[in-house]
């Protein structure tokens, strides 16, 4: 392989994730290979291969690892694959900018906060168990549209109202199991 | 799994040449070293046969140094020179130690790292903790009858950035070249895992002297990950002891005690504790120097009872890493447990129960840390051949953030992420014409700045006036395998750029480990020079070797102008190593690094493909 052509490699990779870890753009994911082939990569560029190696080879390894790392997290976690996809679709999911969502659904957002609430207050903690597997099903469902709409129908615009719903039960499971530690 | 490595002849020594490495645990109560020989790792013991050393430092005037056994003797009679548990006070502030009151030193408030007044002049818990790992170095030297490659030195998983920085100063001041900063319940996973081919889920449960750590990993074959991890770097096996001693002050009414007093008492509820782990009832007797007896005895149920909440407050990080790690305690296959205070009978109760399954103890709690160590050190010496090494994935404990408006901490690197790690965010200017920007970075899970730890402080100047908003200042968290933070910050929207990294402030710099080593009466007597001569004599040759059996494999990545820039570079460093000149040689070494950070990069892609070959590239 010529010189040139590694240095196309590299910055190749920096713009698709699954290219990386040799996989195909889906948002269905085969897990067993992602982690198989995070784990060949890791052995070859991880930072104990070169404890005692030249800095070069040191920075080198600890920027590869870095990136791997980074491109393993987004690829595991199913917002940030879906974000990715869209990114590479040029869709961007604009969380933070479109606050428009449909009124049921965000209708059944203040349902569960407000149950939240009460939980936090009674101090129940199989009340949040109930809430957190309830949104658990939610996300489910939710991952099962976005990879339906974005592996089967190509339909990235809709995609990224479901990932903009996603992110929002992201959030409220990250406020649940803050609460836990405030009841404990 | 078979683990691939970028074949590197001089990374894979011969057997007898294998490079002297240790794993050492520097614990609250006590420390070791280990060492693998013979494929088996062990312990090296003292002269005497011991494993242990007490980390305890005793300091007398002038220049001699009591460490261990001979120190921990004279506790309750040199309280204020006989520093203990000294680990506690790691990257910590005089407000951040728990019971200080209760420690009888002369502390002095430091800005970072308190201090503590000895009659040998005032010392930094880095220095102390030297001092153990000083002992432990001369240990091993003398039993491998060699220098010393590398070590590991254990910290516990909950260890924010500050004391890991501390814990690293400490090695280097004792001369030590510190491969890794490795998390302890990690360690204790791989002496576990490799020792009985474990596959699956564990959690480990690692309770200390002082600290508290629960980790759970992933274990298969080959690969040893972190899932999540979770702890309390302030509660420890001391904390059992502080109760049984407060327990015996009330009951016998004593009066406020005086530093003798209260670390004799203190040994006597100590020893009380051990006592109690097999017997039902413990003594605790003493004879006080303001003529006052105690004579009391302490039986299993109070003890249990006064120290209840302890082994309680234990359970809130486990069920936190449990959420973190999305799992449930029907999904973990065993729980090892680890450090000498989870040989209380109601901490094992207590884990039992929480976990619904015996807790695995069929390592010693005290020594599989360091034998984990031992072993890391080992593959990180390079000592492993090829395929029958492994890889560790760690994280970090704890969230690194920064300040935003309004004192709240925006966090850039959230816990359990898989380190190596960095981020970057963007962060602009408010006012027109501003040129500097400060930021103040922090790590813990609070909302609240004034709640988190803070680590650093910085100030990034030189911003060209624009207007507000139009500057773009990138600001880059870097976490290393150490799991240690470097912080960048640079403008760059006006081509104009500047830059900063930054150290923690509970950091040593530089020249203050220079300091200490001039100062060190073990230094004192080497020549300067010749220190800094053999140690970048030895760097260059390390790097010259690297470089060597790099073009070897593939001078087919460079051409043959890149080939012939590095050969030159290598030919100037040869001729230089063998001089006196040692600036010389370190700009050699630092030349032939720099022209070798492409074909490194290259390398590195290279290892990349061939690891992804014969794997079928998905259709796009």
């Amino acid at each position: 392989m010529s010189a040139g052509a590694a240095k196309a490699l590299t910055s190749s990779r920096l713009q698709n994730h699954f290219e990386l870890f040799g996989l195909a753009p889906a948002f269905a994911l085969d897990a067993g290979a992602l982690e198989r082939s995070y784990r060949d990569i890791q052995s070859q560029v991880h930072p104990d291969r070169f404890a005692h190696a030249g800095d070069a080879e040191r920075r080198a390894s600890l920027q590869w690892t870095t990136r791997v790392n980074e491109a393993y997290r987004i690829l595991k976690d199913p917002v940030q694959r879906a974000k990715h996809i869209l990114d590479l679709h040029g869709v961007d999911v604009a969380f933070e900018t479109n606050t428009q969502m449909p009124t049921d659904f965000l209708l059944q957002q203040l349902e569960l906060r407000q149950e939240l609430e009460s939980a936090i207050a009674k101090k129940d903690g199989s009340a949040l168990d109930a809430l957190r597997r309830a949104l658990a099903n939610s996300k489910k469902l939710l991952e099962r549209q976005i990879g339906e709409a974005i592996d089967s129908r190509n339909d990235h615009g809709g995609a990224a109202d479901l990932v903009r719903k996603l992110m929002f039960l992201d959030r409220l499971h990250a406020e649940i199991d803050a609460a836990y530690e405030e009841i404990e | 799994m078979a683990l691939l490595q970028i074949s590197e002849p001089g990374m894979a020594p011969a057997p007898h040449e294998q490079r002297l490495a240790v794993g050492i645990d520097l614990g609250t109560t006590n420390s070791l070293v280990a060492t693998v020989r013979s494929g088996v790792a062990t312990v090296l013991p003292d002269a005497f046969g011991r494993p242990l050393l007490p980390s305890v430092v005793r300091y007398h005037p002038g220049a001699k140094v009591d460490v261990g056994y001979a120190a921990q003797a004279k506790q309750a009679v040199d309280p204020k020179n006989t520093i203990a548990s000294v680990k506690r006070f790691m990257g910590r502030g005089l407000k951040d130690v728990a019971h200080i009151e209760n420690a009888p030193y002369d502390f002095l408030d430091a800005p970072g790292m308190v201090q503590i007044r000895t009659v040998a002049g005032v010392k930094s818990p880095v220095e102390v903790s030297s001092e153990i790992l000083k002992v432990l170095k001369a240990r091993a030297e003398q039993s491998l009858a060699g220098n010393l490659s590398g070590a590991v030195i254990t910290v516990p998983a909950y260890f924010d950035d500050a004391q890991r920085q501390a814990t690293k100063d400490a090695g280097r001041l004792a001369g030590l070249n510190v491969l890794r900063l490795l998390n302890e319940p990690t360690a204790a996973a791989i002496a576990y895992g490799l020792d009985n081919a474990a596959e699956g889920i564990y959690a480990v449960y690692d309770l200390g002297g002082g600290t508290f750590d629960l980790s759970i990993l992933k274990l298969s074959r080959g690969v040893f990950e972190v899932v999540a991890t979770s702890g309390d770097s302030m509660l420890g096996g001391d904390d059992f002891d502080q109760r049984v001693f407060c327990w015996a002050v009330e009951q016998a009414k004593l009066p406020p005690l005086g530093a003798r007093d209260m670390r004799l008492l203190q040994m006597k509820a100590r020893e009380a504790k051990e006592y109690l782990t097999f017997h039902g009832e413990a003594p605790i007797t003493a004879k006080l120097s303001t003529g006052d007896v105690v004579d009391l005895s302490i039986d299993t149920e109070t003890f249990c009872s006064i120290s209840q909440t302890l082994v309680q407050k234990t359970l809130g990080p486990v069920r936190k890493a449990l959420r973190d790690a999305g799992l449930t305690v029907e999904d973990i296959k065993g729980v090892v447990m680890v450090g000498g205070a989870t040989r209380m009978p109601q901490v094992q109760r207590a884990v039992g129960e929480f976990f619904r399954r015996d807790p695995l103890n069929n390592l010693d709690p005290d020594k599989v840390v360091a034998l984990g160590a031992a072993m890391q050190a080992n593959v990180l010496a390079g000592n492993r051949p090829q395929g029958e090494d492994w890889l560790l994935l760690d994280v970090i404990p704890l969230s690194l953030g920064i300040e935003t408006m309004g004192g709240l901490a925006e966090k850039i690197i959230p816990r359990n992420t898989t380190i190596p790690a960095a981020k970057a965010q963007e962060f602009t200017t408010f006012k027109d014409g501003q040129t500097a920007m400060s930021f103040h970075v922090v790590q813990g899970e609070r909302e609240l700045v004034s709640d988190c730890r803070s680590l650093a402080r910085f100030e990034l100047k030189g911003i060209p006036p624009m207007a507000a908003g139009a500057a773009r200042v990138r600001v880059t968290f870097q976490v290393d395998a150490d799991g240690l933070l470097s912080v960048n910050a640079r403008e760059a929207s006006t081509g104009a750029e500047a830059s900063i990294a930054v150290k923690p402030s509970y950091g040593l710099a530089d020249a203050d480990i220079e300091r200490m080593l001039r100062d060190s009466f073990e230094h004192a007597k080497e020549d300067v020079h010749a220190r800094a001569l053999a140690e970048y004599r030895v760097g260059g040759q390390r790097l010259l070797e690297a470089t060597r059996s790099a073009l070897a494999a593939d001078r087919a990545l460079l051409n043959s102008q890149e080939v012939e820039l590095i050969e030159k570079a290598m030919g100037a460093l040869e001729k230089l190593l063998p001089g006196a000149d040692h600036r010389a040689i370190k700009q050699a070494t630092e030349a032939l690094s720099r022209a070798t950070d492409e074909f490194a990069a290259r390398r590195m892609d290279e290892g990349i493909r061939r690891a992804l070959a014969g794997r079928k590239i998905g259709s796009f």
